[in-house]
Parts: C-alpha cells; sequence; structure tokens
C-alpha cells in the first residue's frame, strides 16, 4: 500500500469515517520497479560527475552559476518526481508544490527588489 | 570572506555522491518491501544507514579539517554561516539515520512485511529530503563561489 | 481494571499500563487523555492561569505609572515585567486559549469523534505546558530575595543588539530564546494537526462550504502557524549560536546584521498578529448569527477575506521597521500593502454588521462580547490604518499611541471575542450556564476598564510619551492619561474577578444547561452537554451549512424560521447507536514524557551541557515508547 493509497483508505481507529467516494485520486499511479529506480540513479550520478567537471572548467563566473544552478535544479527535481514519488501521486500535490514554490520565489525577488537588495 | 582553496571540491563530491547513492538504496528498500522481499528491505536499508554515516564521518574530518584551517563558528560571518547550515543539514541526517537503524532492527525482528511498508515509504520521504537539500547546499555554498 | 497486581507493589510499567485502562477518572487519566475535548479543557485552563499571571505584570506596570517620577519599581524590574508581560499574553494566553477552542470545538463542529492524531494532540499540550512554565521559571534566576528579577528584559520582540550577550549578560533572554522555541514545536505539532483534521475528518456531507466559519479560520490559522513558526525558530537558533556560541549572525563587527532579525522576527510576527486575531473572527462569526437567529451574512465572503487575510499577512512586515532606514521603495511598497490588508477586515466587519441587521437579536453576555469585539476592533483597525501611513508612523513610532493600537485589536480584538467564545459554549462543556446578571456585569466592567485604560494612551502617545520607558517626569502633560490608565487597568482586574467568581458560582450551580440552550445553528449543539468521550453516537450525515439549524427549523414563505414539527423534516439518518462498540484512541503517557524532554535540554544548554543528553534521553524515550505501543488498547 503506498501512501497515496493509504491517504483514500479509512486507518484503523474508529473515530475515522470512511470518506464518501472512497477510490483513486486523480493522477496517481503505482510506483516503478527497481529497475527504474537504479536508471534514475545512474543519471544523478552522471549529473554530479558534470557539477564538478563544470567547476573545473575555465569558464565564465556567469555560466558557471546558470549551468550548476540548472544542474541541481534536475537532480533536485528528479528525485522529488521519482524517490518522493511525486510524479506517481495526485496531480493536486504537484500544482501545490510548485504553485507554492514559485509564489515564494516570486515573494522573494520582489521583497529584494523594494529593500533594494542584491544577490552577490 | 572567502578562504582560498578551504573547499577540498573532490573530496565534498565523494562525500555528496555517497549522500545522493544512499537515497538510490533507499528507494530500492521501499521496492523491495513493496513486492514483500524482506531480505532486500534489509540489505538496502542497511546500506542506506551506511551510506548516511559514511557522510556524516566525511562531514566531521572536513569540520575538523576547516577549523584548523582556521575557519571557526565564531570566526566571520562566513564560518557561522557555513558550520551552522551545513551542521543543522548534518543533525537532521544524524536523525535519518537513527530512524533506518530503528527500523533495519525491526526487520530483524520480523516485524515489517509489505502491509507496514508505509513505514518504509515515510522513512524514505524525510531521506529523501535531507538529501535534495543537499543537493541545494553542495551547489550554492562549495561550487559556486563568489 | 485492577491496579494491584498481586500482594507487591505494581512495576512502574504495569502501573502506568493500569492507569491506562481507567480512563475516566482520576489524576492519571488527565495526565495520560487523549480525548480532544479534555486537552481542551486543559489548554484553556493554562492559559487562563498563564492570564492571571500576565494580568499582574500589567498591573505591576500600571502602578509604577500611576504618578510621574514613582519608584516603586526600577527600570530594570521594569523591563524586565514587560518583556514578560508581552511575551506571556501573546504565546501562553491568546495563542493556547485559541487552541483550547479549536481543541474542544472542530471535532465537533466537523462532525468527527476525535482529531487525527489524538496522542500528537496531547503532546502538544505538554509541549505548550512545559514551555510556559519553563519561561516563567526565569523569574527566579535572578536573587529574588533582594528583589532583583531573573526574567528576560530585552522586549517581546528581542530585537538585536539589545538581546545580545553584551547588553543583556544575564540568562534571562536565554530563556526566553529557548522557551519560545519550545512553544514553537508545541504549535507546529497542534497547527499540523489540524490542517489535517479539518481536511480529512469531516462527516459525510460536510464540504469545505458547509464548514462552521470557526473551523475554516481554524484551518486558516493553522496554515499561518505552520509556515510562521519555522520563521522564528531559525531566528531563534541564530540568536541561540549568538549567545551561547559566539557566533556572528547579529554581530555587525564581524560583517553580521542586527537588521536581520528585524526582518525575520516580523517576518514571522506579522502572520503572528493573525494567528493572534482570526480564531477571535471565527468564535465570533458563530455566536452573531445564534444570537441574531440569521445565518451569518455573505459566508462566502467572509471565508475568502480570511484567506486572503492569511496570504496578505506575509507581505506587510516592513511596517514595523519604517524607522530604520531602508529606503521610499520598500517604505511606500509595504505602506500600501498595509492598506490593502485592511479591505479584507472591513468586508468582515461589514459581514458581521450585516449578520445582525434585521436579526430577532436577543442581548445575552456571549453577544455582548461579540458586538464589543466588532466595535472595539473597529477603532483598532483604524488606528492601525494610521500606522500604515508611513510619515504618520514616523511620529508615532515608539509611543504609546501604538500601544493603545494593539492592545485595542489583541484586547479589544482578541480576549473580548475569546470571552464571547467562553460564555457561548461553556454550558456545552459543563452543562452548566455561565451566570447571565455576573456576565453583563463582568461585560460592562471589562469594556469600560478597557476603554478607560487603552483610549487615553492614544493621547499620551500623541502627547510625545514613549513606550517602555519606567517613569517620566510631572512637566510633560502626560499625568492624567496615565492615572486614567491605572484606574482602568484595576476595573478589568476586576471583571475578571468577577468572571471568576461566575464561573464558581454557576459550575456548583443545580441547574443544568442541557444540550442546546442558545437555539444553536451547528452540530456541536445536537449532542448531549457535556458530550460523550465518543461525541456521536451516530456520525450526522450533513446536508447544509448550520446543518442543526435546518434539522429544528423551516421557513415559511416570507423567509421567517418556522420550528420543524418532530418526526417532520428530518431526515431519519439515526439507526441504532448507543456508543457501544466504537474504538477510541487509548490514553497514552509518553507524550507527556516526550515534552518533559525539551525544558531539560533547556535547562541543560543553559546552565551545563551534562544535562542535555539526559533530556535528549527522556525525549527518545517518549518517542520510541510512542511508536512501538499501539494506537488502541485491545479490548479485553
Amino acid at each position: 500500500m503506498t501512501l497515496a493509497e493509504y491517504r483514500k483508505r479509512p486507518p484503523d481507529t474508529d473515530i475515522h469515517v470512511e470518506p464518501e467516494e472512497a477510490g483513486h485520486e486523480p493522477g496517481a499511479k503505482p510506483h516503478p520497479g527497481p529497475l527504474e529506480y537504479a536508471r534514475i540513479g545512474l543519471v544523478l550520478a552522471v549529473v554530479t560527475m558534470i557539477e564538478v567537471a563544470i567547476y573545473y572548467m575555465s569558464v565564465s563566473h556567469t555560466v558557471l552559476v546558470v549551468a550548476l544552478i540548472t544542474l541541481s535544479a534536475l537532480k533536485f527535481s528528479l528525485v522529488v518526481l521519482w524517490f518522493m514519488h511525486l510524479r506517481f501521486d495526485s496531480r493536486l500535490f504537484s500544482q501545490l508544490f510548485v504553485g507554492g514554490f514559485l509564489l515564494a520565489l516570486s515573494v522573494f525577488f520582489v521583497a529584494l527588489a523594494t529593500l533594494g537588495a542584491k544577490l552577490t | 570572506m572567502h578562504y582560498d582553496g578551504l573547499f577540498d571540491i573532490p573530496f565534498t563530491s565523494v562525500s555528496a555522491f555517497v549522500l545522493l547513492m544512499s537515497s538510490v538504496s533507499m528507494v530500492l528498500a521501499l521496492a523491495a518491501i513493496q513486492r514483500d522481499n524482506r531480505r532486500g528491505l534489509q540489505i538496502w536499508l542497511f546500506t542506506t544507514a551506511i551510506l548516511g554515516m559514511l557522510f556524516l564521518s566525511g562531514q566531521a574530518y572536513e569540520f575538523t579539517e576547516f577549523y584548523h584551517k582556521g575557519l571557526s563558528l565564531n570566526a566571520n560571518l562566513f564560518g557561522t554561516t557555513f558550520f551552522v547550515l551545513t551542521g543543522f543539514h548534518g543533525a537532521h541526517v544524524t536523525i535519518g539515520v537513527l530512524i533506518l537503524l530503528s527500523l533495519f532492527t525491526m526487520t530483524l525482528q520480523g516485524r515489517i512485511t509489505q502491509a507496514q511498508s508505509l513505514n518504509i515509504e515515510l522513512a524514505g520521504l524525510y531521506w529523501h529530503f535531507v538529501d535534495i537539500v543537499w543537493i541545494v547546499i553542495f551547489t550554492l555554498i562549495y561550487l559556486i563561489q563568489p | 481494571m485492577a491496579t494491584v497486581i498481586g500482594q507487591r507493589q505494581p512495576t512502574m510499567a504495569e502501573a502506568l499500563r493500569a492507569a491506562r485502562g481507567s480512563s475516566y477518572e482520576g489524576i492519571w487519566s488527565w495526565l495520560t487523555t487523549v480525548d480532544h475535548k479534555r486537552i481542551g479543557v486543559l489548554y484553556g485552563a493554562s492559559a487562563f492561569f498563564f492570564f492571571l499571571l500576565g494580568g499582574i505584570e500589567a498591573l505591576l506596570i500600571r502602578v509604577q505609572l500611576i504618578v510621574p517620577n514613582s519608584g516603586i519599581i526600577d527600570a530594570d524590574a521594569y523591563n524586565r515585567l514587560f518583556t514578560m508581560h508581552g511575551t506571556t499574553m501573546i504565546f501562553l494566553v491568546v495563542m493556547p486559549m485559541s487552541s483550547a477552542f479549536f481543541n474542544l470545538l472542530i471535532p465537533l463542529q466537523i462532525g468527527a469523534r476525535d482529531v487525527a492524531f489524538p496522542r500528537l494532540h496531547a503532546f502538544s499540550y505538554w509541549v505548550f505546558l512545559a514551555g510556559g512554565i519553563f519561561l516563567n521559571i526565569s523569574f527566579f534566576t535572578g536573587n529574588i530575595f533582594q528583589g532583583e528579577l531573573g526574567a528576560p528584559g530585552a522586549g517581546w520582540f528581542g530585537y538585536q543588539t539589545l538581546a545580545s550577550k553584551q547588553f543583556s549578560p544575564d540568562h534571562g533572554v536565554d530563556f526566553w530564546l529557548f522557551g519560545l522555541q519550545i512553544l514553537g514545536v508545541a504549535s507546529l505539532a497542534s497547527g499540523f494537526n489540524f490542517i489535517v483534521t479539518v481536511l480529512n475528518m469531516r462527516a459525510p456531507g460536510m464540504t469545505l462550504f458547509r464548514m462552521p466559519l470557526f473551523a475554516w479560520m481554524t484551518l486558516v490559522t493553522s496554515f499561518l502557524l505552520i509556515f510562521a513558526m519555522p520563521v522564528i525558530a531559525v531566528a531563534l537558533f541564530e540568536l541561540m549560536f549568538d549567545r551561547l556560541f559566539d557566533a556572528n549572525f547579529f554581530n555587525p563587527v564581524a560583517g553580521g546584521n542586527p537588521l536581520l532579525w528585524q526582518h525575520m522576527f516580523w517576518l514571522f510576527g506579522h502572520p503572528e498578529v493573525y494567528i493572534l486575531i482570526l480564531p477571535a473572527m471565527g468564535i465570533v462569526s458563530e455566536v452573531l448569527p445564534t444570537f441574531a437567529r440569521k445565518p451569518l451574512f455573505g459566508y462566502p465572503f467572509v471565508v475568502f477575506s480570511g484567506i486572503a487575510i492569511g496570504f496578505m499577512s506575509w507581505g506587510v512586515w516592513v511596517h514595523h521597521m519604517y524607522t530604520t532606514g531602508l529606503g521610499t521603495v520598500a517604505n511606500a511598497a509595504f505602506g500600501i500593502s498595509t492598506i490593502m490588508i485592511g479591505v479584507p477586515t472591513g468586508v468582515k466587519i461589514f459581514n458581521w454588521l450585516g449578520t445582525l441587521w434585521g436579526g430577532s437579536i436577543s442581548l445575552k453576555t456571549p453577544l455582548l462580547f461579540a458586538v464589543g469585539f466588532v466595535a472595539m476592533f473597529t477603532i483598532g483597525g483604524l488606528s492601525g490604518v494610521t500606522h500604515s501611513m508611513v510619515p504618520s508612523d514616523y511620529q508615532q513610532q515608539d509611543t504609546y499611541y501604538v500601544v493603545a493600537h494593539f492592545h485595542y485589536v489583541l484586547f479589544g480584538g482578541a480576549i473580548f471575542g475569546l470571552f464571547s467564545g467562553i460564555y457561548y459554549w461553556f454550558p456545552k462543556f459543563s452543562d452548566k450556564l455561565l451566570g447571565e446578571g455576573l456576565g453583563q456585569l463582568h461585560f460592562w466592567l471589562m469594556f469600560i476598564g478597557f476603554n478607560l485604560t487603552f483610549f487615553p494612551m492614544h493621547i499620551s502617545g500623541l502627547l510625545g510619551m514613549p513606550r517602555r520607558i519606567y517613569t517620566y517626569s510631572g512637566d510633560q502633560g502626560w499625568d492624567l492619561w496615565n492615572l486614567m490608565s491605572s484606574i482602568g487597568a484595576f476595573v478589568i482586574a476586576t471583571s475578571i474577578l468577577v468572571f471568576i467568581i461566575n464561573v464558581i458560582v454557576s459550575l456548583r450551580s443545580a441547574r443544568r444547561a442541557g444540550p442546546d440552550p442558545w437555539d444553536g445553528r451547528t452540530l456541536e449543539w445536537a449532542i448531549p452537554s457535556p458530550p460523550p468521550p465518543h461525541n456521536f453516537d451516530e456520525i450526522p450525515h450533513v446536508h447544509a451549512r448550520d446543518d442543526f439549524w435546518h434539522q429544528k427549523y423551516t421557513e415559511d414563505e416570507k423567509g421567517q424560521p418556522v420550528p420543524v414539527v418532530a418526526g417532520g423534516a428530518v431526515e431519519e439518518d439515526q439507526h441504532a447507536g448507543d456508543g457501544h462498540g466504537i474504538h477510541m484512541p487509548s490514553p497514552s503517557f509518553f507524550p507527556l514524557i516526550a515534552a518533559i524532554g525539551f525544558p531539560i535540554m533547556a535547562t541543560g544548554m543553559i546552565y551545563d551541557y551534562a544535562l542535555v543528553p539526559v533530556g535528549v534521553a527522556v525525549l527518545f524515550t517518549g518517542i520510541y515508547g510512542w511508536a512501538f505501543e499501539p494506537a488502541t488498547e485491545e479490548a479485553e
């Protein structure tokens, strides 16, 4: 039983009430197998190597920053989507997390701008 | 603020890699118990805990090195933020290792079967969370330096 | 279940296990309870105790200020008193008192038998109590026999670098920061608990937009809690590293930034203001419809303005910092956002007026307090708008005008709202109505005393009297206003005495209130008073907003309520059910044990690190025991 299934199932104690429309949440899918996980692990390993390689390349600071942030965002997303099963869970959670993240990011930059602060 | 040549990038890359791979072994533990493979669960849980402890030893070594090079919590603002940020991460990894070892003990007692795979999934969520934080820290603190 | 095992004394484990079985009598049953109603009562009683404590601190402050050049309390003790007064009233009174109402009412209002995580719930309470006691113990760390208090003295806001080791060298601020850190754990635990409870445990048919407004405000407040408490936790950890380990977060000499503290504190502090007021708004939104015998006017508007306040509360924190020199762009931007947050608040005020308009009003004590809330909160809101104007705020910053403003919203608002709730729901949980005569007396004394205390502060503030000064000279024209404030404070104290007498007298009276003394509208009035441990014999099926009202009344062609003839339109949902065979979560002592770990750890951090592992061990004993005990004991 996965977490997604568990949420739609009445827990052990009788204090909980069975929801009216028990069943699958929209977008919830079964988890993938070990092979798929191993493949993602390989990608993560390769990306880490690329990151370190970029660090040793003599590229301009801007290129370095952009490349490294993009790559770590990629790793972040892979772990969240596959290992934390966001991809296989209800779509509501993806919307909530991505929406919340974008909102936080925009508030962060607006606040920086109004306070006249810079990142570096 | 920065100490030139303070960071040992090859060393920290290896420990970042170790933590990343512990996420893989964690998810393999979950996949094993979801298929009622208790032996696989034991092996992968133990691997994850070992990798976590390896990461912690790396951090302990790194902290000691930095301290000998003159970077300490109260040396300057960089020392303060560096040690508090990575230190809090290390504390979370330590709690994660405790959770993993507790679960491993439970598997030895045969208390975790397919029906209890939720326990492993929840521990896994925590573990991956700690991992993705390190993905960000490693890039922002170690690789990108002004 | 027998508590004596053979002829020998029972072992600790056996005694605890036995205590688990006899769940509804004796002190053990209170220490191990996971029943949301009992935890609610504990929350309320503790918060009221701290309310008296904070009130005594306030009275001492007012005694000192009653005449100019008074020397009853010295400057140092005065600083500690106002710091503890503010910290106590916010973290140990209004928050837990609101939490008491969440605990008591949420499962009843949404038709559930308990909260989602009953033991986590008990844990919240015990951690709160541990934090509150820990914070107040700091009084005794000074040289008490020479009249030196040891409490924190850097203000409830703990500004840097005032709260640094250099300028606050004794342990007061350490107690403050660890105390708040502990209280934060309690708030987080209860925040998560109520979000899950409201989202997942509603009775069939209880859609989100059929929920009572109080449940909505609980949901919004809980979200604010889980996002705001981590911000203050980070700030407090940084303060901890600065004070205990000589780190440099707020140390300008080493490149740190004292202003960072203010940003983080108010980024937490402003949502916190709404954490304090939204529950009271929820209470008032329940009381007004009942006593006007009309549904809440514009329910969706009230809900959405509550949510809007929740979001907007994150974008106004700089209005606490206009005078720190952040620049015109920042001041203008946050000035605008602060004016804008007045809009959803105003929407609510008009909806409450619309609820009363044309209703058949019965002017009982709960309604008096609720109406008092609306009026006083409006005054506080208006003076709040004057703070949003930057040039005006430059004049008012750190004067008594600000003190007047936030007492109008937090006392005139939150405390009046909470008393309204106490009078309204007291009969539900005690089966005794609070005396109406004493109640009216309580209200009018408190209302007059409140305005006598805090209205003159507007004037003394505009005349330039700064906050946090322990005395003043007689030639400033502040004497009269301070005298009035001090007299008012004692009138408020008298009104609280009347309330205490009222509670004692009412609890001793033999008159029973019955399940539905106010002709209520929501589900909690449909079950007996006090509610049985399992709340509902049969989980209700909800068909409408204000479901219980619709079970009792239909409307005639003019829209007037007409009582339903017994057995008429009530849908026959009631299957036979007498509460037998319902498994409730078993009591547990582990939440209490886990909670005790925190103050031990904190004491260790302050005095001797050797105690820290002891605290950790206690905490882990609690957590592991908790994790491995079955949630429900097998029926024997």
